[in-house]
């Protein structure tokens, strides 16, 4: 049967230990485009989408933490509650696509594709998000920067698939912002997320679309921690955010593509990561 | 289907616009933009960049609405799928239909199903949405000839219309 129809995630790991060169289908918004307008043709499916159990969030108080199903669409992330607790991923998911893509992808389907333009990669990797990551006989929890490992490439083995992901809930400032051609409908030409760790005094910058996997530009921000106390709120001088700015470009590696140069993306880059910082200290 | 004889082929039920529809013999990478048009004789739907950036194709799946072609129809079997078909009583326009009619928001007329799918949405979430929330909402939805403002013009003709006593 090539659509396979998982009854709960154990009937699911199941079919995924069970069934050689299997498809696991999210939203479709990637996997549907390469079948419609690349050849793709899939052998056997197994779309995730249906068990309830992979399209709800919750939060951990107590641990200070939110944990996000792998069905759960990017429509959900927008608005509510959930992008009070993280507004860095909130902003990410408005500017996915359009209405109908946001609420057909999932966070599952970013980690699964794992472009370096996945609109939130950014903002998993600036809040070193847990992937939890799922296998009949097993189960790992996987941090962003050990998952992601080249362009649309990730650290699942056979049989294993996302089930969701954890994410801190910060104290502090947090925000995403990306250039592309236009407002709408839009895959990133550069794109940037920083969160402001006001209890540990760190920011934490990851970029994207600037080299193979999403960057944390791990010099910038060790060396911002050594300019400003970040403790608490802080202001930053023009000359600083600037320096920042030029700091975290120099960490990315961008290339030339149909979408844009490798200097503007470090330029692009560069003026968003002062933008950010700018806008975490006001 | 010889073009796709490379494959097994799937046979499912899709819900759509209430009715319960079999589908035989399907191969497994069909769209649901595919099925409803070339299998159920639903041809509301339009098909054009087949990637979802057109929102031709706009359809509701369970109260959301999404790109039809971007729906991998076997996946489907267990969501309501609601077309521009369902939309209006016994062969009457509904008044989104006769708005866009009215205000010249139609042209060529190829976008428009989805973009009367996905006002439809919009107002049975947002009576009363204001111009951002309107573009907002229909962002996904790309028309070549009126230039947006007889379409924005027919949305809040509806949304005044509805909230004036129905009569639109």
């Amino acid at each position: 049967m090539p659509v396979l129809r998982p009854r709960s995630v154990d009937h699911l790991l199941e079919l995924l230990a069970d069934t050689p060169d299997v498809s696991v289908l999210a939203g479709g918004t990637d996997m549907m485009v390469e079948i419609n307008l690349h050849g793709r043709r899939p052998g056997t499916v197994l779309p995730i989408g249906s068990l309830e159990e992979l399209r709800e969030w919750e939060h951990q108080r107590r641990a200070g933490t939110v944990t996000i199903g792998a069905a759960v669409p990017y429509a959900d992330m927008e608005t509510g509650e959930l992008a009070e607790l993280v507004p860095a991923l909130a902003q990410a998911a408005r500017t996915v696509g359009s209405p109908q893509i946001r609420a057909a992808g999932t966070i599952g389907g970013n980690l699964g594709t794992c472009s370096p333009a996945g609109d939130i990669l950014p903002v998993l990797s600036a809040l070193d998000a847990v992937i939890h990551v799922l296998h009949r006989d097993h189960s790992r929890d996987v941090h962003f920067s050990d998952f992601m490992t080249g362009v649309k490439r990730n650290s699942l083995r056979p049989g294993e698939f996302v089930h969701s992901v954890t994410v801190p809930v910060t104290r502090g400032w947090q925000g995403y912002a990306k250039v592309g051609t236009r407002n709408a409908m839009v895959i990133s030409t550069a794109s940037a997320c920083l969160v402001h760790d006001a209890v540990e005094g760190h920011v934490a910058l990851a970029l994207g679309a600037v080299a193979p996997t999403i960057v944390r530009a791990s010099r910038a921000e060790a060396w911002l921690s050594k300019q400003i106390d970040l403790r608490g709120s802080f202001s930053v001088s023009v000359e600083t955010a600037q320096e920042f700015g030029r700091r975290a470009a120099s960490e990315t590696s961008p290339i030339s593509d149909h979408r844009s140069t490798a200097d503007y993306r470090r330029h692009a880059v560069s003026v968003l990561a002062r933008r950010l910082l700018e806008r975490s200290a006001a | 289907m010889t073009r796709h004889s490379d494959s097994a082929n799937e046979s499912y039920r899709l819900n759509v616009n209430g009715s319960d529809r079999e589908v035989t013999d399907a191969w497994v990478g069909e769209s649901l933009l595919y099925v409803l048009r070339e299998r159920l004789g639903l041809p509301g739907a339009k098909g054009a960049c087949e990637q979802g950036e057109c929102g031709s194709c706009t359809v509701i799946m369970d109260d959301r609405a999404v790109c039809s072609c971007l729906v991998l129809a076997a996946s489907a079997t267990e969501s309501r799928i609601l077309t521009v078909e369902s939309l209006g009583d016994d062969g009457r326009l509904s008044d989104v239909q006769q708005a866009f009619l009215d205000a010249g928001g139609v042209q060529c007329g190829f976008c428009t199903p989805g973009f009367i799918v996905a006002v439809h949405h919009l107002l049975d979430r947002n009576p009363q949405p204001d111009d951002e929330e309107i573009k907002e909402a229909l962002s996904g939805n790309i028309c070549r000839c009126t230039g947006y403002g007889r379409i924005l013009e027919a949305v809040k003709v509806v949304a005044r219309g509805r909230t004036h006593g129905g009569a639109a």
